[in-house]
């Protein structure tokens, strides 16, 4: 990385949707500020953030692995039978001379979320236990937010849907072990960044400074 | 909107965009970046080049947006007779298989919601070229809603993976994907990374000189 020229912080909120200079504000748990000018989100105190995140995010790593690891939908049709996995789509797309496209469902239905939840696991644990953030948690941090929009589970699982009405008129489909725990697996990560409040962690990363 | 509080740009101060620290405005010294000291990413006051970024990307989108929905997204093979559906053919099997509210719910993420994302970013970025005054509380709440909906359109994208997955018996039944698909998957990755370079904050810049 080439050098950088040293900056000086003031203590401010800058509205990411206009701009607007906020003084910052002492939230009690649960709620939210908006901008004045704008209405955008400016701040959200949560309930215990980062304890109840570290425990959504562990049950979320437990449903992940089964998700990956059982089969996620049999299909039968004419006494033969096919049954795939979570990954299975990624692979086929792939073989099939759509590597792109393999790539795509790849990232979004596994790979982001994966990297979401060892990455969120790997800056919480040490911030929970209240020791020192080693240098690099801010970079790891700030990408694990800005792969956030491309973690798409809960679109995936309307994909799965449409796949099955598609599909039930012409066979049988069972969902297997995975098709569940990826059920739950949307609600664990759903509640995780739903309770995570990452003005909290950004403080406890920066106060290390 | 008198009581309009000060924005970080006049105060000669920049927000960091990942993660909200605000340092002063400074020049990089020759050969170096200015990176916040919290996150490590580059620090501006505006989202570089967001207007022509936004532009190039958009357009991408619009042009890749034809061959999307005219060429077939998939093909359904069985006993040896094929079936090539496009977006639109799709959703019109889902409604004519009486699957109303499903067909609904993909004529929303795949017709509707890269619509109103091309549609919407292009008025956003006229009315930033334009300098208009016009509403600029809701135009933001535009952008905001521009943002979140973009994912939804890979619905299709996936029911797809999971239909080749499946359907794999040989004679029976074969599912081909189409050149639509992957037209279609580039369209929604495009215009997510065009509503991400495009800065509402250009929308208020407007408001302050005209003040
Ligand atoms: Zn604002
Ligand atoms: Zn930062």
């Amino acid at each position: 990385m080439a050098a950088t020229t040293p900056t000086e912080t003031v203590a401010f909120i800058a509205c990411h949707e206009c701009d607007a200079l906020l003084h910052e504000r002492v939230l009690p748990p649960g709620s939210i500020a908006r901008c004045t000018r704008c209405g955008g989100l400016v701040q959200r105190a949560r309930h215990d953030s980062i304890d109840r995140t570290l425990a959504f995010l562990f049950a979320g790593l437990v449903l992940f692995i089964l998700a990956n690891v059982y089969p996620f939908m049999t299909f039968r049709l004419e006494g033969r039978e096919q049954v795939s996995n979570l990954v299975s789509g990624a692979i086929v797309l792939w073989d099939e001379g759509l590597p792109e496209l393999g790539i795509l469902v790849f990232m979004t239905s596994i790979g982001f979320p994966a990297l979401q939840i060892f990455g969120l696991l790997y800056v919480l644990g040490p911030l929970r236990f209240e020791q020192r953030p080693a240098r690099h948690f801010g970079p790891v941090f700030r990408m694990i937010l800005a792969i956030g929009p491309w973690g798409m589970l809960e679109v995936y699982m309307l994909g799965v849907l449409v796949a099955i009405v598609k599909l039930s008129e012409m066979a049988t489909l069972a969902p297997g072990v995975a098709f569940w725990s990826f059920c739950g697996l949307i609600v664990t990560m759903t509640a995780a960044n739903a309770s995570l409040d990452p003005a909290l962690v950004w403080k406890k990363l920066g106060a290390a400074r | 909107m008198s009581a309009a509080p000060m924005t970080a740009s006049a105060a000669g101060l920049m927000g960091c965009h990942a993660c909200g620290m605000v340092v002063r405005k400074r020049h990089a010294k020759p050969g170096q970046s200015l990176r916040c000291p919290r996150c490590e990413a580059p620090v501006h006051a505006r989202k570089p080049d967001s207007l022509q970024r936004t532009t190039a990307l958009l357009f991408t989108a619009a042009v890749l947006y034809i061959p999307a929905n005219l060429f077939p997204i998939m093909t359904v093979i069985s006993f040896g007779q094929g079936q090539a559906d496009t977006i639109l053919s799709g959703v019109i099997h889902l409604a004519h298989g009486g699957m109303i509210s499903l067909a609904l719910l993909v004529f929303f993420a795949s017709v509707l919601v890269p619509v109103l994302k091309l549609s919407g970013l292009t008025f956003l970025l006229l009315s930033v070229h334009l300098r208009w005054q016009w509403r600029p509380r809701d135009r933001t709440l535009l952008y905001r809603i521009i943002e979140s909906v973009g994912r939804w359109s890979m619905i299709d994208i996936f029911m797809i993976s999971i239909l080749v997955a499946l359907v794999k018996l040989g004679n029976v039944a074969t599912i081909e994907t189409g050149l639509g698909a992957t037209c279609f998957g580039a369209v929604v990755v495009i215009t997510m990374f065009a509503s991400m370079s495009f800065d509402p904050r250009l929308i208020w810049d407007v408001m302050e000189e005209e003040e």
